[in-house]
């Protein structure tokens, strides 16, 4: 088996996982910024993380032949500091022209504030300018529901977003066929308590058809499953999916999404 | 999938979850003092296991969701406790 972890945050991971994933079927990575557990003090912690997602962590995953890929931004959780995030966003363009950056991400909501709002405005017109993909992550159980409507809102309002260049992340039961309807990719996070379970990854497939939907593990720091895609993929066969099926949905999927920035070559 | 086979696959891990809820609502019964909304969000939610379609899992989940669509004017944290606290009567 083969596939693509197209959202995993692997500063928080040991070797060990790159190995257990290689050893998996992993053909490549990729790791959105996202919130380090703590809000950094100034921009210049952003700078030191970037640096790191983009220089130090694929020659980590080098290690394991794993190529590793990133997208950049400051998370919703830090966004309430308009200051801050205004201050981040002024360094990203430096790191866009990094080989392995693939867009703009994880942005979104956390707690579906004005601000947060603001600042997610102001990373789609950065993408937008830039002509990056864009993964959006959108908030933590009873924020998903409005966190999701509203940053939908928020991307059909402005006329340069492409759908099918933006991917929507930790969908469910009541999310994604609203994205699905609007054109946007879906992402189905597959989380041991919070967000979904193999079982109910594959049921939301099985429904809403394969078609523009990846799964990922976003495994960090807390309790999550470097290897809940190929977990999944076992899952879908004992429910009888064909090989070819699930190599679509886990392999083909990211990869029709994520080769619309020509960086992400992996072969 | 047949039925059949979905209960082949499935009906020990929804047996066990089922009583884990169970067990988890008798030891809320038998502990002191007052409980919040997450447990009258769970309540509500469990309704939508009686619906007669496919789409209990929403239920549940919007049961348990902000229905509200005004952004707040702070955050009043980070974190999610995993249902709205509007719920609380």
């Amino acid at each position: 088996m083969r596939y693509i972890e197209p959202h995993a945050h692997m500063v928080s991971r040991t070797t060990d996982d790159y190995e257990a994933m290689r050893l998996a079927g992993c053909e490549a990575v990729c790791e959105p910024a996202f919130w380090a557990g703590f809000d950094r003090g100034s921009v210049d912690g952003f700078r030191d993380y970037f640096c790191q997602l983009t220089d130090y962590e694929p020659k980590r995953a080098a290690k394991f032949g794993l190529p590793h890929f990133s997208w950049l931004c400051i998370n919703p959780k830090e966004s309430e500091d308009m200051g801050l995030a205004r201050e981040v966003l002024s360094i990203i363009p430096e790191f866009l022209q990094c080989k392995t950056v693939l867009g703009i991400g994880e942005i979104g909501l956390n707690k579906n504030t004005k601000n947060e709002l603001v600042i997610l405005q102001e990373h789609i017109d950065l993408a937008a300018r830039h002509e990056q993909l864009i993964l959006v992550h959108t908030p933590h159980l009873e924020d998903k529901f409005k966190g999701t409507k509203l940053i939908l809102d928020v991307l059909k309002n402005d006329p340069r977003i492409q759908p099918g260049r933006v991917i929507i992340d930790h969908v469910e039961e009541h999310t994604v066929d609203m994205v699905l309807d609007s054109g946007f990719w879906a992402g189905i996070t597959l989380y041991p308590e919070s967000k979904a379970t193999p079982a109910r990854a594959i049921d939301m497939v099985e429904r809403a058809g394969m078609r523009n939907i990846w799964l990922n593990c976003a495994c960090d720091w807390g309790r999550s499953e470097p290897l809940a895609v190929p977990r999944t993929a076992l899952e879908m066969r004992r429910r009888g999916h064909s090989a070819g099926a699930i190599d679509d949905l886990v392999y083909g999927n990211p990869m029709r999404f994520l080769s619309q920035n020509p960086r992400f070559q992996i072969l | 999938m047949t039925r059949a086979q979905v209960l082949d696959l499935y009906f020990m891990d929804a047996r066990c979850k089922l009583i884990e809820l169970a067990a988890f609502l008798d030891r809320v019964d038998r502990a002191e003092g007052e409980d919040d909304f997450r447990l009258e969000g769970l309540r509500e939610a469990m309704k939508s296991l009686s619906l007669n379609q496919p789409a209990r899992a929403k239920s549940v989940l919007m049961a348990l969701s902000d229905p509200t669509m005004e952004p707040l004017d702070t955050a009043p944290g980070k974190g999610a406790c995993g249902a709205w606290p509007g719920l609380q009567k």
